[in-house]
């Protein structure tokens, strides 16, 4: 038997590519640990897009040189990063109530679980080490939109777009559009249901059903 | 009025007792007050509550009082990277108020800025706002958080002058700034102090008048959490 060599569904970096389509010029953004953190890699040439670091830092420049390292300039994921000419730095305060007060444009996160309501589960679950939310919760309470960059289904095959969330809630109806290894949906306000608006290459209708347990429009 | 000691250990002399409350500065192992955390370590004071961003790794900034069991409940965002911390708090020895980063952050600015308590967005709909005061604004709602008012603060400055005007340097300014305004007694280390008249006064980040004592914490071996570089471009 033949073996076919199957190419089908999006990698990471095709689901942080993809997310990047959504930048626009000029935009504020704050980027997740994981995949988000690769969405960086996809900004379009000729884009202005700001990174804002959470721990206090607007302008994320790329990580140094290895006579560059500064212990003094990290980022969110206490990775060794670099300034650029238009970085400016402040306070956790400060940080915060640029993104509590709505002046990001857009936030990409990681996620657990998303429900078809648009709660979004990812800081705990029950049982296991708790290492806590970090600025996820205030994130996605104040960033004007929220993409969530996952794998469609869990390890054990599992769906993660679902019904209702079973994990703590990071937070409640905040997500705006979902980005899987399979598809992408999207929804144009908070009070409407999830739309399937693109389908990974190999991907069926069919199969895409199969996995996601959320009702969502096609 | 002299604001300047010899070293961590008297600066700390006269202001710990068990059960207090401290906020520390600080953001994973950048810009934490090394120096001031050894000396309440070696103070033995105990039944610590400590508001702080993380909890430190195993035995580097906060993570060395977890060790000692001086901590009894951290109020924190995020946790991760602490065996210690993991282990104790498993076995119900610690106790852990985890409350959102941008929160915390807000908590402290608040205490230091006489406001009891403020109304948030953030956490509405998860367990962090069970139990709390829920408010409509706007048709959105809100949920009440309280302002934190410690009885130390403990935080780490790059530069400051002889009565404490000071400024922080890249990204270890984080949670030194609000957690130096809520204490009702802040201590801050720095690598440098400096002549008065030597700083703008332009660009003073955390002015004299919330810095209590002040030590000359200098030589530091910063550490790094997480080394990331990239390779130089073939020339």
């Amino acid at each position: 038997m033949a073996t076919v060599t199957e190419t089908k569904g999006w990698t990471r970096n095709d689901m942080a590519a993809r997310a990047a389509r959504e930048l626009r010029d000029g935009y504020y953004v704050n980027l997740g640990i994981g995949i988000p953190t690769l969405v960086a890699n996809n900004i379009p040439p000729g884009m202005t897009v700001t990174l804002q670091s959470e721990n206090g830092m607007l302008g994320i420049g790329p990580f140094p040189y290895e006579d560059e390292v500064d212990p003094d300039l990290i980022n969110a994921g206490k990775q060794t990063i670099s300034e650029l000419p238009q970085s400016s730095y402040f306070d956790s305060a400060q940080s915060f109530a640029m993104i509590r007060g709505g002046h990001i444009d857009l936030a990409v996160l990681g996620g657990m679980e998303v429900s078809e309501k648009g709660d979004l589960a990812n800081w705990m679950v029950p049982g296991k080490m708790i290492k806590g939310m970090g600025g996820a919760m205030d994130l996605v309470a104040g960033v004007k939109k929220i993409i969530v960059v996952m794998e469609h289904v869990s390890k054990d095959g599992s769906a993660k777009f679902i019904p209702e969330c079973t994990l703590p809630l990071t937070g409640k109806n905040v997500v705006d559009m979902i980005i899987t290894d399979l598809a992408v949906f999207q929804r144009p306000d908070h009070s409407s249901p999830f739309k399937l608006i693109e389908l990974a290459p190999g991907v069926t209708r069919e199969e895409l059903r199969a996995k996601t347990t959320a009702q969502y429009v096609e | 009025m002299q604001k300047i000691y010899a070293n961590a250990e008297s600066a700390v002399e006269g202001l710990l007792f068990d059960g207090m409350t401290i906020a520390a500065g600080g953001f994973g192992l950048c810009g934490i007050p090394e120096r001031l955390i050894d000396a309440i370590q070696a103070s033995g004071v105990k039944g610590l509550i400590i508001a702080s961003n993380n909890a430190g790794i195993d035995n580097e900034g906060l993570g060395k009082l977890l060790r000692t069991r001086q901590v009894k409940r951290m109020i924190s965002s995020y946790v991760g990277e602490n065996k210690e911390f993991e282990r104790q708090f498993l076995a119900g020895e610690l106790e852990v108020e985890f409350t959102p980063q941008g929160t915390l952050a807000e908590r402290m600015r608040a205490g230091g800025a006489g406001i009891p308590g403020f109304y948030t967005k953030t956490g509405v709909g998860t367990q962090v706002a069970e139990g709390k005061e829920h408010k409509e604004f706007d048709g959105e709602t809100y949920v009440l958080e309280r302002g934190i008012v410690a009885d130390l603060s403990v935080i780490k400055g790059w530069k400051a002058d002889e009565t404490g005007n000071l400024m922080f340097r890249k990204t270890a300014r984080n949670f030194n700034l609000p957690a130096a305004t809520c204490g009702k007694v802040c201590i801050a280390e720095v690598e440098e102090i400096v002549p008065v008249g030597s700083l703008d006064p332009d660009c003073i980040h955390l002015p004299s008048i919330y810095v209590n004592r002040l030590i000359l914490g200098a030589p530091y071996e910063k550490k790094i959490e997480f080394k990331t570089v990239r390779e130089r471009e073939a020339a």
